[in-house]
C-alpha cells in the first residue's frame, strides 16, 4: 500500500492536470465558436460561386500524373485526440500508394503536426504554412498558397495536387478526407433550383467570352478550396480539442475519485495499526 | 417600373450588401455596365473599381469592389469578390501605403518584381482611394 504522503501529491497532480485540461476545454469551446461563424459566413461565397461556375460548362480531367503534392491540413498544436493521426494516416497510405506505383510525392503543409511528420518521410516538403490553421486567418492565404501551386503546376513541377483536410461533420464528428485539387476534377454541375419566373437555364450573355471567364474563375475555385480546407480543419481542430479535454477532465475526475478512495484507505490502515500498537501495549503492561 | 432588382455583394469572408436596388452600375473588365430590373442575364469578370447603386429609398450608395465576377439575372444581381467595401468602411490609410508599395516595386527599385501583380495591387488601391472620395 503506498504512503499516504504518496497518494497526497498524486492526488494535487491529478488535480492541477484537471484545471489545465478544463481551461483548455472551455478555450476550445469559444474558439470553436468563432470558427463555426467564419465557416458560416464564408458558405454563401461558396454556394454562388458553385452556381456561377456551374452556369458555364465543365472540363474533364486528365490521368496519369508521375509528380504528386499533398497539400496536408494538420493542427499546429497537440492535446486534441486522434485529430492530427487520422489526418497523417491518409496522407500516409495515399503515400505509400502512389510511391508503389512510382509517383514522387511530395508535401505541402499547413499545420506543424503534418510538417513534423513529414521531415520524418523522405518525400521533400514544398511548402509549409505554420501558425494558420486554428488561428485568424483571411483568405489572402488561401489566395497565395493557391497561386504557389498552381504556378507550380503549370510550370510542370507537379502534374497532380491533393489535399488532406479533416471534413467538419458536427461538434462529435470530423471526418479526415481527401480531395482533387489539380487537374481540376470535372465539376459535379448540381441542378441548381430553376430559377423562378420560369423553368429555363439562364442561358448568359458573358462578357469577355464563356472562355475567359471560365480561365479567370477556376483558378478562384482553387483558392476557394483550399479556404474551405482551412476553416473546416480549423473548425474539426476546436471541436476535437474540446471533445478531447473533455474526456480528459473526465478521467481526472475519476482518477481523483479512485485515489480519494485509496487514500482514505490507507489513512485507515494507519489508524488501525496504530490502535492495535495502543492496545497491544495496554495489554502487555496490564499482564 | 415594375419591382426592384435584389443585390448581393459576397465576398469570402462575409455577405457585404443584400438589399432591395433601383439601379446597379459597375466596372466590368470591358467596361461599365448599368443594370436595371428585367435584364437578359449576364456573366462579366469585374475589374477593381467602384460600385453604385440605389437602395429602394432612392439613396446612392458607393461601394468598392476588388476583381470578381458578377452575375445578373432578372431579378437580381450577385456580386462574387475577393474583397468589397462600402465606401465609409475604406481604411484610406491602407490604401494609400498600398499605393505607394506598388508604385515603388514598379519604379524598379526592388528586384524580382511581378510587375503583373504590383500592376494589380495599384489598381486596386487607387480604386478604393478614388471610391473613398467619391
Amino acid at each position: 500500500m503506498p504512503s499516504l504522503k504518496e497518494v497526497q501529491l498524486k492526488i494535487r497532480g491529478v488535480k492541477q492536470t484537471k484545471k489545465i485540461t478544463k481551461a483548455m476545454n472551455m478555450v476550445a469551446t469559444s474558439k470553436l465558436r468563432g470558427a463555426q461563424m467564419s465557416m458560416e459566413a464564408f458558405r454563401p461565397y461558396a454556394d454562388k460561386f458553385a452556381e456561377v461556375l456551374g452556369s458555364l460548362a465543365a472540363k474533364a480531367g486528365e490521368d496519369s500524373s508521375p509528380l504528386l503534392v499533398i497539400v496536408l491540413f494538420t493542427s499546429d498544436r497537440g492535446l486534441c485526440g486522434g485529430f492530427n493521426a487520422h489526418l497523417i494516416r491518409v496522407a500516409e497510405e495515399y503515400m505509400e500508394q502512389c510511391r508503389e506505383k512510382g509517383v514522387e510525392v511530395s508535401f505541402t503543409n499547413f499545420g506543424k503536426k503534418g510538417r513534423d511528420w513529414c521531415k520524418k518521410t523522405p518525400c521533400e516538403i514544398t511548402g509549409e504554412y505554420i501558425g494558420v490553421v486554428g488561428g485568424r486567418f483571411g483568405f489572402n492565404v488561401a489566395v497565395s498558397s493557391a497561386r504557389e501551386l498552381i504556378k507550380g503546376f503549370l510550370d510542370g513541377r507537379y502534374d497532380e495536387v491533393q489535399i488532406v483536410y479533416s471534413r467538419f461533420q458536427s461538434v462529435s464528428k470530423q471526418v479526415a478526407a481527401m480531395k482533387q485539387l489539380l487537374p481540376i476534377p470535372p465539376i459535379a454541375v448540381e441542378k441548381t433550383d430553376v430559377q423562378k419566373g420560369g423553368a429555363f437555364m439562364a442561358e448568359h450573355i458573358c462578357e469577355p467570352s464563356a472562355e475567359e471567364i471560365l480561365e479567370a474563375m477556376l483558378p478562384k475555385n482553387i483558392s476557394i478550396q483550399i479556404y474551405k480546407a482551412l476553416l473546416e480543419t480549423s473548425t474539426s481542430e476546436h471541436a476535437a480539442r474540446m471533445l478531447a479535454m473533455d474526456n480528459a477532465s473526465k478521467a481526472c475526475s475519476d482518477m481523483i475519485d479512485e485515489l480519494t478512495l485509496l487514500f482514505n484507505k490507507a489513512r485507515q490502515a494507519a489508524i488501525t495499526a496504530e490502535l492495535m500498537d495502543i492496545v497491544g501495549g495496554a495489554e502487555a503492561l496490564k499482564g | 417600373m415594375a419591382g426592384n432588382l435584389k443585390l448581393e455583394v459576397v465576398t469570402p469572408e462575409k455577405i457585404v450588401v443584400s438589399e432591395d436596388a433601383q439601379i446597379v452600375m459597375a466596372s466590368g473588365t470591358l467596361g461599365e455596365f448599368g443594370v436595371l430590373v428585367e435584364h437578359t442575364p449576364f456573366l462579366t469578370s469585374l475589374k477593381p473599381g467602384p460600385l453604385h447603386y440605389k437602395d429602394a429609398g432612392g439613396n446612392e450608395k458607393f461601394l468598392f469592389v476588388s476583381d470578381g465576377f458578377a452575375e445578373v439575372l432578372p431579378d437580381r444581381v450577385t456580386v462574387l469578390a475577393e474583397a468589397a467595401e462600402r465606401k465609409e468602411e475604406i481604411d484610406v490609410k491602407r490604401a494609400e501605403a498600398a499605393r505607394e508599395r506598388a508604385e515603388k516595386r514598379l519604379a524598379g527599385e526592388e528586384e524580382n518584381v511581378d510587375v503583373a501583380r504590383a500592376k494589380a495591387a495599384l489598381a486596386r488601391a487607387l480604386q478604393r482611394i478614388r471610391v473613398a472620395n467619391a
